[in-house]
């Protein structure tokens, strides 16, 4: 037993649903009881579906138990056949289901369906929603694609996006964009905008682009066994990640390595004397592998950010995560616990997290600015504008999301200048606009304190630090309290905070 | 002091013969509940024993993860857990025992059984006696079962409501208790007319704290804020409570009638009542009159969800002038859901049970102007062109007596509202 305050993935079969949802003409059958019907929302709310997700829920009751619930799941699929029409269904158990060994795989298979019926296996209890879509994706590919004759022209598959994805809809776009520049077609787009005749396709492809390793991995290594393609292992996701994947899919097609890269802004951007104040800026990076690893190399190689620890939350991806971390000189965090996040987070104090959701709310609590860059998704992860993660247009989406959250370094710069004006001051309040600004009060009397480690601010010192700009004043108490334990000193003084700012100035 | 609504010319909905369906179910499960009932007690927990699913509804259902560290949370079941490696009621001991350490703040614990729980027949009953008697009277501990097998949506604060009744203390002291989790602003609202017509012992279930003090006997009476409330309805039957049945309080007129029945129980005279409800019936109209413009003579559908669809459709059809097409219920309890079938004018299709998709071919054949449904039924209905109402606003916003009344119609009609403001035709 495990107690879980807040989850970074659901359980497979929503896996199984962000694959099924992402086709068309396949449908879903799933065992489970009524209050599982709850995943529709996520489809239709957080991503704003206009369809009901393509699944059938069995919804059997207490009632249903004592008696024959095998009945239900037969009825279910034969209705679901006849009113959608699917070419394939796919069949399984939830996680009450699985309690109650149905077999839905058996059962359907008996049924005499003039279409192809495949059974998932995902254990409720064992794995998560990232292999749900991996193994739900790869069993599709393993019953319905076959070898054949290649296409004329050089085509590829991208394979892994799917419904509630992390910018799945726009990467697919840039990347299409971005081969069909280099002069290779999309043969098979998938799990996402595909059928089941497409999947069948999929074996006239010359290669395999693998945008998420979480969702299609098995998937694409049975394609290279059993179908001769051989797959992309870059991802994508920065301009030197995309400038290698150009050069990997060179590699494997013999094409030639050119793209106009006249709309890519972002190296131009970090170059700017505008974000000269990014230098160094300590970041936390905690996600989905993938995108850790992606942003891992964006943050310390195209932002000059200083990486001070990373973790993924999926299992999946931990020995890559940790040689990941290895070469960055920090510790992995790889858990799937809420809390330790927090905790790590608040130990290492960054000044921004790249992290998912939960860590903006973490971010919020902490007051540390942060950019979402992986799922779990949020109806925000979901914008109406084009916002790519992948290729040259997703370096420049990311360079302004990323920086949004911090304060530019231009203003930044005029923060320090005003910061001893009256309507500046830290009881002003969020504006100085109009009426809100209020004059800083009668300055209190700074008077010593003493710290958990027994260490003395004396007065004047005290007194000093309240002069340095709220948002870096916890940072400079810090950093002076731990260069005083370095020197073994119990007192702090104006000295001290000085020695402090100069031993630490970068 | 006797009020009755005029009931309606051509009949009402009570004998009216009820379409009864078994198929696919959209509606949450009763762990659902659980988002409204931490915010209500506030030095309760609940711990959900059960799946990665289960802590994914709530966080789902929740919508936003705004609380670093809420007063909930899932004890999730493991692989040896269910092959018997590790005894689940020690586990679930080690688990509550680290969460009180961290919790000292915690005074009631819910140990909510699921889906899972109830299928491994893990014995919650037995475990909340045992902690209970290691952890009180610091800390009482209570099961109920949130189960989508056993609960529909509301039905988790019925289950929640109903496992604190035989725990009560006896009492044979005249009172009222008021069933339903209601806001705080509007609890007040409510013991404030009460108090106004001069019934000064109202008690409410639930209290906001465990130290509130609460009893039940048999010259406690109760009344229903709620129309999901039937097992607590039976529980506090069984401690020998009687039930005052009612319209429930949604908009003027359910707000009286609602008023009425405990008026009459105590006694009250026409004149104190009149001086009592006269002005807020009269600013409810008002309100009512203004929020539901866009109402008149518009149909709706109701799909099963909230277990509220029988009151709210007779306040909208008596109310606001809207004409309802079908109503259906998760289910129906006749004792409960009575008084309002009979106001509710004969017409609508009632339904109780669900087979969504049959469900949703009468709906779109009907094409009503509104449809009141789940969340995973809204945006692809808006999608078809027919406009919705996600019914689980309901139960998360204020909408209970007088002040509430024109909030009320006000969340119906806003979707109205806002499809003839759109200019563009949405295509997606």
């Amino acid at each position: 037993m495990k107690l879980s305050v807040w989850t970074y993935e659901g359980p497979p079969h929503v896996g199984a649903m962000r694959v099924a949802t992402g086709m068309k003409g396949l449908h879903y059958v799933l065992h489970a009881p009524q209050g599982d019907t709850y995943a529709d929302l996520l489809f239709t709310m957080i991503e704003r579906r206009n369809h009901r997700p393509p699944v059938s829920y069995t919804t059997f009751q207490a009632r249903d138990l004592g008696a024959d619930t095998s009945h239900l799941f037969k009825d279910a699929c034969r209705d679901a056949i006849e009113r959608f029409k699917p070419e394939a269904i796919i069949v399984g158990a939830s996680c009450t289901a699985e309690l109650i060994q149905d077999d839905p795989g058996g059962l359907a298979e008996t049924m005499g369906f003039d279409i192809p019926v495949i059974a998932l296996e995902l254990p409720s209890y064992q794995r998560k929603e990232n292999f749900g879509c991996d193994e739900t994706f790869f069993q599709i590919v393993r019953h319905l694609a076959k070898p054949m004759e290649r296409t004329k022209r050089i085509t590829c598959n991208l394979i892994g996006p799917t419904a509630l994805g992390f910018r799945h809809r726009d990467d697919i776009e840039e990347l299409t964009g971005l081969l069909s520049e280099m002069g290779i077609d999309v043969n098979v787009c998938a799990p996402m905008n595909s059928t089941p005749t497409d999947i069948a396709r999929m074996g006239a492809a010359h290669f395999n682009v693998l945008m998420y390793p979480e969702t299609a991995e098995a998937a694409a290594r049975w394609c290279e066994t059993n179908l001769d393609q051989p797959y992309t292992k870059v991802v994508p996701i920065g301009v030197g990640a995309t400038r290698d994947f150009i050069a990997e899919v060179a590699a494997i097609t013999g094409r030639p390595a050119l793209i106009d890269e006249t709309r890519l802004r972002q190296p131009w951007y970090a170059a700017s004397v505008d974000s000269t104040y990014l230098t160094g800026k300590r970041v936390f990076i905690f996600g989905d592998g993938t995108h850790v690893k992606a942003a891992a190399r964006i943050a310390r190689d195209e932002m000059g950010f200083e990486v001070v620890g990373i973790g993924c939350f999926n299992r999946e991806m931990a020995r890559d995560i940790r040689a990941t971390a290895k070469e960055y000189g920090v510790e992995a965090l790889i858990t799937d616990d809420y809390l330790a996040v927090e905790e790590a987070i608040e130990k290492l104090q960054p000044e921004m997290i790249l992290g998912t959701q939960m860590e903006r709310h973490i971010g919020k609590r902490l007051g540390i600015p942060c950019a979402v860059i992986s799922a779990p998704v949020h109806v925000q992860d979901f914008p109406a504008r084009y916002s790519p993660q992948m290729g040259f247009e997703g370096a420049n989406v990311m360079f302004d999301t990323w920086v949004h959250p911090l304060v530019m370094g231009l203003e930044e710069h005029l923060l320090h200048m005003f910061r001893d004006d009256f309507e500046f001051h830290d009881d002003a309040g969020p504006s100085h606009h109009g009426a809100q600004a209020t004059a800083r009060l009668e300055q209190v009397e700074a008077v010593q304190t003493v710290t958990s480690d027994n260490v003395i601010w004396l007065a004047d010192a005290e007194k000093e630090l309240r002069k340095i700009p709220f948002f870096v004043r916890g940072k400079a108490r810090r950093n002076t309290e731990s260069f005083a334990a370095e020197k073994g000193l119990n007192e702090i003084s104006k000295d001290t905070l000085y020695e402090a700012k100069a031993h630490f100035a970068r | 002091m006797n009020y009755i609504p005029t009931p309606p010319t051509g009949g009402g909905c009570r004998t009216a013969p009820v379409l009864k369906e078994r198929g696919q179910r959209e509606v949450f499960c009763g762990l659902t509940g659980i988002i409204w009932l931490h915010r209500k007690m506030q030095d309760a927990f609940f711990l959900v024993v059960g799946s990665r699913t289960c802590a994914h509804l709530l966080q789902s259902a929740a919508g936003v993860m705004i609380f670093a560290e809420p007063r909930f949370a899932t004890a999730i079941l493991e692989e040896g857990d269910l092959a018997g490696l590790k005894d689940a009621q020690d586990e679930l001991d080690m688990q509550v025992e680290r969460l009180l350490a961290r919790r000292p703040d915690i005074k009631q614990l819910f140990l909510v059984g699921s889906c899972p729980s109830e299928v491994i027949k893990l014995d919650l009953a037995k475990a909340a006696e045992r902690q209970s008697q290691k952890h009180g009277p610091n800390v009482r501990v209570l099961n109920y079962s949130g189960s989508g097998i056993e609960t529909t949506f509301t039905e988790g604060e019925d289950a929640c409501l109903a496992c604190m009744v035989p725990v009560l203390p006896q009492t044979d002291k005249r009172q009222l208790i008021v069933v339903g989790a209601l806001p705080d602003v509007v609890e007040d609202q409510m013991l404030e007319l009460l108090k106004g017509l001069g019934i000064d012992n109202v008690r409410c279930l639930p209290t906001r704290t465990a130290a509130d003090e609460l009893s039940v006997g048999p010259n406690t009476v109760f009344a229903l804020t709620q129309p999901f409330l039937g097992e607590t309805h039976a529980a506090l039957l069984r401690r020998h409570a009687r039930h005052l049945p009612a319209p429930f309080p949604y908009g003027e007129e359910g707000t009286t009638a609602w008023l009425a029945a405990i008026a009459k129980e105590f006694d009250v005279d026409a004149e104190t009542f009149a001086r009592v409800t006269d002005a807020p019936r009269a600013r409810a109209r008002a309100a009512v009159s203004q929020a539901s413009e866009a109402l008149q003579g518009k149909s709706v559908f109701f799909m099963p969800d909230s277990q509220m669809e029988i009151p709210l459709a007779r306040f909208l059809a008596r109310e606001c002038g809207m004409l309802p097409i079908e109503v259906g219920m998760p289910y129906i309890h006749d004792a409960i859901h009575g008084p309002d079938l009979d106001l509710l004018p004969a017409g609508p299709q009632i339904s109780e049970g669900q087979d969504v998709d049959k469900q949703l071919d009468r709906a779109r054949a009907a094409r009503p102007d509104l449809t009141v449904c789940g969340l995973g039924l809204a945006n692809p209905l808006e999608a078809e062109g027919l406009t919705t109402k996600w019914a689980i606003e309901l139960v998360f916003t204020p909408v209970h007596f007088y002040e509430q009344a024109g909030d009320l119609a006000g969340l119906f009609s806003r979707p109205v509202r806002r499809r003839n403001i759109l200019g563009l035709e949405a295509a997606e």
